[in-house]
């Protein structure tokens, strides 16, 4: 509901129709779309518009292909619709019931899902890390895991790529790993938490560096800089993150994609040949039907082979692109636990951007007696989110908790984010439980491993003597958070052991494409939505090139 | 407990820069929010305004925060989390078995219903559902910890600190666009943040905390 009668409810109705879609950088304003209809048999619909929907959408079209984008959640224009408030931005989330089990059950939401145009980057922490080169061949160079299909020399320059569509603020030389080029913007300035961390860091002898954020430093097109109010988790209402919202789909859009909002893909269809015909979609009040030369999934991992799955027909019983039997196994997820700790100085963590100090210290050192690695971030909480943390990490109700959180300006912490392991246990089913759309309810079943525990335990230990050697107070431990995920249809280099190729294309089903986290066969010790974003840029230019051969 | 923000009102901000269209529609429906329960029976609704006061004390110098009607609106409007445990029955259903759990607890231990114990009894059948010592009758087959934990804490404390009246008393900054912040640092505080009370100079913040705005 807004003051102004111009404006319209982002849930009310589809607002990406009628030959135009929101124009994300004005309050009421528009752009032109060019809309298909439902019997035209477009070249590619893309089943998501986040970090790897968005790229593929905006690269195809910009390559002459008719694209439409499919997104479950609203369109939203950040300037009219976004509060400064975290139970009302909650909007952003795919908040929609999903069972969860297994000895570490996964809490989902704001921690790993988007429900929105722009997919979870318009909540994400905007935090643009590289992976270390190693991890594309962790099987064989770490010795666990399984290797990626890809070359990290190749992916050096799709990360190249996806900083600068990104304008990614970043340090003038990073600490770890091969040569990048310079981060197209400034680093941001630290706050207090970024300030603590970087003592704590160097206390210790390892390096820091200020975090490659993807919110500008500086103008950007109609971006303005970051004004540091510390909401990004909670959508940035005055566009300067550079989520796929801001940057891709308009892109995309001027380059004639059309976009469907408040579109809900529930099934994909094959024909006699085999092949996927289009997709069965639920949009203003009724099933739908797209046909389409090309179906790319992006739904990430819980959403993907939760549609893969749901396809299943008589030709492919076991679901779409299964013959492996891996669409929904090896589901992973990132340590996310956290150490934190009272200061005598005001921090005043809430301002700026939550982590904006890093250092990836064990993801480069490998003498440790486990698997994998993790690097840790300044963190800033807001009053919900550290309320229900202290209350859940230190059990604390009652007067105790009100006391507790008159600390909020002095309280500092780090927070990892570690690389699990992929654990053909750990997964998605469907259960036999209906959503409102009358598509069954995923069921995610997680248990942390051995070396898991291990890494979580290495790095609580670590991110504690840090805290402790700057003079943090009342240290404690937050010791079940998780966040990102990954798996569920790896990629790999041959068809029993993958669910696609190196292209993100389906073994089983040759123009069905899946690219979005869920083709990670390792999850690496960094935040996913970069390498994402890379694979995006890469898979846009070879299916050009397959194009170009007659292939697809 | 003392005031360590002495005269801090975020709401003071309320038409300034730090809020934006959207934001202040959004605080004024929470603080508009009904005082009766829609979603929840009269009788369960007083239950959960009992384990309100003892989750989240109040201090009785202000108007407290309608906890109680804040948790009824969410089950009411109906804001999911996200994610339901397999041996959790959806929240509405939990909270209706939850505070039934608490009832007959409160019947058995102390033949006396729920709000008409001591705070310290109170407290004790809080407890021994937080240790998972509940089971059975109104609960069913929810596990009383996890229920205690997942749903009762977390609504509880939720509906508290996302209400002014907390952001205010905990010195937040609260809503920050498009003004957002500028003074970054270590003990840096830009004039539209709370001033802090240290020791002895209770006078100079609440004269600083006048100027928030």
């Amino acid at each position: 509901m807004s003051a102004d009668p111009f404006l319209s409810d982002p849930f009310a109705a589809p607002r990406a129709i009628g030959g135009r879609a929101p124009d994300v950088m004005k309050a009421g304003g528009w752009l032109p779309m060019k809309q298909h209809d439902n019997n035209e048999e477009v070249d590619f619909v893309v089943i998501g518009t986040g970090a790897g929907g968005g790229p593929l959408i905006a690269r195809l079209a910009e390559q002459g292909f008719s694209v439409i984008g499919f997104d479950a959640g609203a369109y939203f224009r950040p300037l009219e619709d976004f509060a400064s408030d975290e139970i009302e931005q909650q909007k952003l989330y795919w908040l929609d019931e999903r069972i969860i089990d297994g000895a570490n059950p996964i809490r989902m939401g704001g921690k790993n899902s988007g429900k929105a145009v722009g997919g979870s980057t318009v909540h994400f922490a905007m935090v643009s890390l590289r992976f270390r080169p190693e991890w594309f061949k962790s099987h064989s160079l770490l010795g666990y895991g399984a290797d990626w299909p890809l070359d990290w020399r190749e992916m050096w320059d799709y990360y190249a790529r996806a900083e600068k569509a990104l304008s990614i603020s970043g340090p003038v030389r990073y600490p770890w790993g091969p040569k990048r080029p310079r981060y197209p913007y400034r680093a941001h300035e630290l706050n207090g938490a970024a300030e603590i961390l970087a003592r704590g860091a160097e206390a210790m002898g390892y390096q820091w560096t200020a975090t490659p954020l993807a919110t500008v430093s500086a103008p950007h097109g109609d971006s303005p800089p970051c004004v540091y109010r510390g909401f990004c988790r909670f959508g940035c209402s005055t566009n300067a993150k550079q989520s796929q919202l801001v940057t891709f789909i308009p892109r995309g859009i001027a380059a004639g994609a059309e976009i469907r909002d408040l579109a809900m893909v529930g099934r994909i269809e094959t024909g006699p040949d085999g092949r996927a015909t289009g997709v069965h979609y639920h949009r203003e009040g009724r099933w739908r039907f797209q046909k389409a030369r090309n179906v790319i999934v992006a739904g990430y991992a819980i959403e993907t082979p939760r549609l893969l799955l749901a396809s299943a027909n008589d030709r492919y019983p076991d679901g779409l692109a299964n013959s492996s039997g891996l669409v929904g196994k090896n589901l992973m997820t990132q340590s996310n636990q956290a150490v934190f700790g009272v200061m005598d100085k005001e921090v005043r963590w809430n301002k700026g951007p939550p982590s904006l100090s890093i250092t990836e210290h064990w993801n480069y050192e490998d003498r440790k007696d486990f698997h994998g690695g993790y690097c840790w971030m300044a963190q800033g909480p807001l009053p919900v989110e550290w309320a229900t943390i202290v209350a859940g990490s230190r059990k604390r109700w009652g007067a105790p908790l009100r006391e507790e959180m008159m600390r909020y300006n002095h309280q500092v912490g780090l927070k990892m984010v570690g690389e699990m392991l992929p654990d053909e246990r750990n997964r998605v089913t469907l259960t036999d439980e209906v959503d409102q759309y009358g598509l069954r309810i995923p069921r995610i079943t997680y248990s942390w491993g051995d070396n898991d525990k291990a890494l979580i335990q290495h790095a609580l230990g670590e991110m504690e003597r840090s805290l402790d050697l700057v003079g943090a107070k009342d240290i404690f431990r937050q010791e079940d958070d998780t966040n990102h995920l990954a798996g569920t249809a790896r990629m790999g280099s041959d068809a029993r052991s993958s669910v696609v190729n190196a292209d993100c294309r389906s073994w089983d089903i040759p123009n069905l494409w899946i690219c979005d986290g869920s083709i990670f066969p390792t999850m690496g010790g960094v935040n996913p939505s970069l390498t994402i974003t890379a694979i995006s840029l890469r898979t846009a230019d070879r299916i050009k090139a397959l194009a170009k051969r007659g292939e697809l | 407990m003392t005031d360590r923000y002495p005269g801090y009102d975020v709401l003071a901000k309320r038409r300034t820069p730090s809020w934006n269209e959207p934001t202040r529609q959004v605080v004024n429906r929470r603080l508009a929010v009904p005082r009766e329960p829609r979603y929840l029976t009269p009788p369960l609704f007083t239950v959960l305004d009992a384990v309100c006061q003892r989750i989240l004390p109040q201090p009785t110098d202000r108007p407290p925060v309608p906890l109680a009607a804040l948790v009824d609106d969410k089950l009411f409007t109906g804001l999911q989390d996200g994610f339901r445990y397999a041996r959790m029955p959806d929240q509405g259903e939990a909270w209706r078995r939850g505070l039934a759990g608490l009832e007959e607890a409160a019947e058995a231990h102390y033949r006396l219903c729920f709000v008409k114990l001591s705070g310290e009894q109170q407290d004790d059948i809080l407890r021994r559902m937080e240790r998972g010592e509940l089971s059975g009758g109104a609960l069913g087959d929810m596990p009383a910890t996890l229920f205690f934990e997942h749903r009762l804490i977390l609504d509880i404390v939720t509906v508290y600190y996302a209400h002014p009246t907390a952001w205010s008393e905990m010195g937040y900054g609260g809503p920050a666009s498009p003004r957002g912040y500028v003074r970054m640092g270590l003990d840096r505080r830009d004039p539209w943040e709370a001033a802090e009370a240290h020791d002895g100079d209770e006078t100079k913040a609440r004269l600083e905390n006048g100027f928030v705005g």
